[in-house]
């Protein structure tokens, strides 16, 4: 959903799909705010929008759209 | 002899040095306690690590929380990725959380055996590393393929000795000696080392290192066998470069026949 489809009044929440939960989030909701909400820190995360990552310096510009899929990954042990 | 002329040269892959010829995983210990402990003890200076979603029912600590960068070098891996989209993605969330290019790119062909999956690993290699990566690159024993992934721009070819955490230790040592002799690279064995003797056949081969995980995370006592594969890693170094004697059918006597004074046979 556009900006100018939210000023004539288009729906005030989307639904994204994050780690694969399907999760309401309130239109216009940045990649900083979702993290915010979640209560994860940026510097700890990385984050991929649609399959293409979203550098850390963008999280505060990147406003999420109905149905975008939204992988937040961290490191765990491996080989 | 002085200390100073048994001196190995420094281990570089890219633009990285390492002490250590061992590279440790993180994975599978019992507590991030033992796991600290353990590589501790391997002596490494580089360690892995995976790249997996983030829990989002509460924050959590991160893995890198536990491991002090100022002393250890995370090389982040592609573990799970079974084609070249996934490994490139994966890749770029690695350097993204890590602000680092080195990467250990897997692309594997299947669950079941964890093989890697030889085409799609080289085209990843030739992506990553046209994206700046420095590609550490997981790759069956065959020679061939480990000259076009070095020549597709890897830092590393890392040839697994066996499957991956299959304990089996390097089943086909002559592919890498045949490996190192046409590749300019560093060859690391990842994969399959089980116990020491794996890790010191691997060294005595002259491979640059080893890397591995499960043989010291799954062992009775990791944190004896992350001590034993150090010791494992000096010792099979030493000796390939020792360079040692060549086998023979017959024995040859160490204490000399001069001056003996009783009867010998003929």
């Amino acid at each position: 959903m556009s900006r100018a489809e939210r000023a004539e009044g288009g729906p005030s929440v989307i639904a994204l799909t994050v780690n694969g939960q399907r999760r309401e989030f309130a239109a216009g909701t940045t990649v900083s705010a979702l993290l915010q909400q979640l209560g994860l820190t940026s510097e700890r995360v990385a984050v991929e929008r649609n399959q293409a990552l979203v550098p850390r310096a963008q999280h505060a510009a990147t406003a999420l759209e109905q149905d975008d899929v939204v992988e937040v990954v961290t490191l765990v042990g491996g080989g | 002899m002085s200390q100073a002329k048994l001196e190995d040269a420094p281990f570089i892959v890219g633009t990285h040095t390492f002490r250590s010829r061992l590279f440790v995983g993180t994975g599978k210990y019992a507590s991030n306690e033992q796991m600290k402990a353990a590589l501790d003890l391997s002596g490494t200076d580089c360690v892995t690590v995976a790249v997996r979603r983030a829990n989002l029912e509460g924050a959590g600590e991160s893995l890198v929380d536990h491991i002090d960068r100022s002393r250890f070098t995370i090389l982040p891996n592609t573990a799970g990725c079974f084609d070249v989209e996934s490994a490139v993605r994966t890749a770029r969330l690695a350097r993204e959380l890590l602000g680092t290019n080195l990467i250990k790119l897997e692309v594997l062909g299947d669950p079941k055996t964890l093989l890697p999956e030889p085409l799609a690993t080289l085209e990843a290699t030739r992506e990553l590393a046209r994206d700046g990566f420095e590609v550490l690159v997981y790759t069956s024993d065959d020679p061939r393929l480990g000259v076009a992934l070095a020549e597709a721009g890897a830092v590393a070819v890392m040839p697994a000795g066996s499957p991956i955490g299959s304990g089996q230790g390097v089943l086909n040592p002559n592919a890498i000696r045949i490996l190192m002799e046409l590749v300019e690279v560093p060859v690391i064995v990842d994969a399959g080392v089980g116990t020491a003797s794996d890790v010191v056949l691997a060294m005595e081969l002259g491979v640059e290192g080893v890397l591995l995980n499960t043989g010291i995370a799954s062992a009775k006592d990791p944190l004896r066998m992350a001590r034993a594969m150090r010791a494992a890693s000096e010792a099979g170094r030493d000796a390939f470069l020792a360079g040692r004697i060549p086998k023979k059918l017959y024995a040859n006597a160490s204490s000399p026949w001069e001056g003996t004074f009783v009867p010998r046979p003929e």
